[in-house]
């Protein structure tokens, strides 16, 4: 078991009080899984992200504990987190368009970067990785500013995965990207663990149509819980949450012309997390919903590696 | 790069031509004839005597000539490097007056901007992440910056030298000595120029450091920040890279302010009767010495851009984005 996560809570802290991001998440991640982490924007899925790596001035740890492969993750000790930050968890951010000093070449950057976490630049290596996401070398010798978007990302991808992270976070990497470069990217991730760069990957994002390209397990997470986690294709064909469907309801299918059918949003919107409501928190936007919702679903496996936090499922 | 280069020359070039023409102007139209208090300084009471001096006066200083005239004379002398004769200093040229005068300017001038700078930088980037010292120290930047020069001019004079006595308050060196080459002459042009310079590096120093402090913060939040203690990078390695960015908008603000810093050096060399070319201008103000008034605006004119320029291509060097946008890339 390469990542356990059990009852994870991490709040915000803001004026109004304590905004409940993450509110007992807990998931397992086995070695070489690729997790996509779906949802809307809000439902703590960014949150979760950070949180497994760094977790930002206004995040506090409430409860719960992370576990990557059978050693306890600090993740509220921003200290003792950096022995395993960049060497055992990694991330690719969602800024990586601007994640590059502007004023150092790019080769004398890396080169600090690793030095300041006591490896050496494998020259070799990191031209052998850029060579397979199709980054030409003399992009080393460049300022991030001469470089395009989609480089950028790919140049970032490399950085990342330098160290052979044993965790790979992958937050919202494909959102500023066209289609055709979402593509590569996903490709050059699936190459990354296919090679053993990374052991495991979560793919955060909002994307459910490119999600299930990428990943072994599709994780739905609603208003800082888990909803549904199942395998890609059981997630796409064979929902079960009722939000899930909605979710997917809510695609637009290629080839059909939407002048005859509406398509459907899901109604409503996400409860609030500074007082998130008792009981299921999809209860006001759920078509299903019944007298038992008022008492919290717990996260139940009703097939093989298939959870669904739904009295109804 | 040469495009580039071409362009910046050719809008210092406006800029002096501007510049040089409102420098002849001013003195012209400003009310006061320089050659009647000439005549009068000679106290010669005869009226065909004072009605030759007139003469003589005008001619010498081209004054019987048309103002169109007089400014293509001048522009033609300019050019041969003859700034005319000084008024006030009657019959010695004004460039002479002026080089006299340039190296006591420059020796205030030119370290208390770069040492403020450099000083206020550092001290703003290493104040910005000590809580304690943010909180204390930089109400005093604030209070620094927002003084006029000649006013903490006057606090330093009166504190230090009058009550204090440690330094001495008016003139470039001591009243009883010549400029000679000797470490008692050195020593003493130190003793005069320390409280001149503390007031002017004082100054700027404050306002330096507020500009890093925020600057560096703003650096330290950026995503290239967050990305490398993602990575667990330590935190001298993050804040060496926000200190390199934050220097660059402090670069810029450097060629703005120092226009404004040599007007207060001019200031605060009056306060202290400083024979630097702040005096000097007090002088032929004070004289109606045209020649004298345009040579030193010339001088500084031509000492802020030099600066100006020096400044452009450092920034050319430090930025790599500047350089892109002279490949002709969109930044």
């Amino acid at each position: 078991m390469s990542l356990r996560v059990s009852e994870l809570r991490v709040y915000y802290r803001t004026l109004k009080g304590e905004v409940r991001a993450l509110d007992g998440m807990s998931f397992d991640l086995a070695d070489g899984e690729i997790i996509g982490l779906v949802g809307e924007s809000g439902c703590g899925k960014s949150t979760l992200g950070k949180s497994l790596i760094r977790m930002d001035g206004r995040m506090h740890h409430v409860g719960g504990s992370v576990e990557l492969d059978g050693k306890e993750l600090p993740i509220a000790d921003d200290r003792r987190m950096n022995d395993f930050r960049f060497k055992e968890v990694s991330l690719i951010p969602q800024y990586a368009m601007s994640a590059l000093n502007p004023t150092r070449k790019i080769r004398k950057m890396v080169g600090e970067l690793l030095k300041s976490r006591g490896a050496a630049l494998d020259a070799a290596e990191l031209e052998r990785r850029m060579d397979q996401v199709g980054l030409p070398r003399e992009v080393l010798d460049r300022y991030p500013i001469e470089l395009s978007g989609g480089m950028k990302q790919r140049m970032v991808m490399v950085i990342s995965t330098l160290l052979d992270p044993s965790l790979l976070i992958a937050d919202e990497v494909t959102s500023a990207l066209d289609v055709s470069t979402q593509k590569a990217v996903a490709r050059a991730l699936l190459g990354f663990r296919d090679s053993g760069y990374v052991k495991s990957m979560i793919f955060v994002t909002h994307d459910l149509a490119l999600t299930h390209h990428i990943a072994d397990t599709i994780m739905v997470m609603y208003a800082g819980k888990l909803a549904e986690k199942a395998p890609a294709h059981v997630i796409v064909k064979a929902p079960r949450h009722p939000y899930t469907k909605l979710l997917l309801d809510s695609l637009p299918e290629v080839g059909v012309r939407y002048s005859e059918r509406r398509l459907e949003g899901i109604a409503g919107s996400p409860p609030s997390l500074l007082h998130p409501p008792a009981g299921c928190r999809f209860r006001d936007r759920c078509p299903l919903a019944g007298d038992e919702c008022a008492e919290e679903p717990p996260a139940v496996e009703i097939a093989p590696a298939h959870h669904v936090a739904c009295w109804k499922a | 790069m040469r495009r580039y280069f071409g362009r910046k020359l050719l809008i210092y070039g406006l800029t002096f031509f501007v510049a040089v023409t409102v420098n002849w102007m001013i003195p012209r139209f400003m009310p006061g004839d320089p050659v009647a208090s000439m005549v009068a300084r000679a106290n010669v009471a005869r009226p065909e005597a004072v009605e030759a001096m007139r003469a003589y006066y005008n001619n010498l200083f081209g004054f019987d000539q048309s103002l169109w005239q007089q400014y293509v004379n001048f522009w033609g002398a300019l050019f041969q490097g003859d700034f005319g004769l000084s008024i006030w200093l009657f019959p010695t040229p004004v460039s002479d007056v002026i080089l006299g005068a340039v190296p006591y300017t420059l020796a205030l001038i030119i370290p208390s901007v770069l040492l403020s700078w450099v000083v206020g930088n550092q001290f703003g980037a290493y104040a910005a992440r000590r809580k304690l010292l943010d909180n204390t120290v930089l109400p005093v930047g604030y209070v620094l910056t927002a003084m006029p020069y000649m006013w903490l001019a006057l606090l330093l004079a009166w504190s230090l030298g009058v009550i204090g006595g440690v330094f001495p308050v008016a003139g470039g060196y001591s009243f009883s000595m010549r400029p000679h080459w000797s470490w008692t002459f050195v020593l003493d042009l130190l003793h005069h120029w320390t409280l001149p310079f503390l007031s002017l590096f004082l100054v700027a120093l404050g306002g330096w450091a507020i500009g890093m402090r925020n600057m560096i913060i703003y650096e330290l939040e950026s995503d290239y920040s967050n990305y490398l203690s993602a990575l667990g990078a330590p935190s001298r390695l993050i804040r060496r890279y926000a200190f390199r960015n934050a220097v660059l908008p402090q670069i810029t603000g450097l060629a703005l302010q120092l226009g404004v810093l040599v007007a207060g050096a001019l200031v605060t060399e009056i306060v202290f009767a400083y024979p630097g070319l702040g005096s000097l201008i007090l002088n032929a103000i004070k004289n109606k010495d045209f020649f004298l008034l345009q040579g030193s605006f010339l001088f500084i004119v031509l000492g802020v851009l030099i600066a100006n320029f020096i400044i452009d291509i450092v920034y050319v060097v430090v930025d790599p984005r500047t350089r892109a946008g002279m490949a002709g890339a969109q930044a």
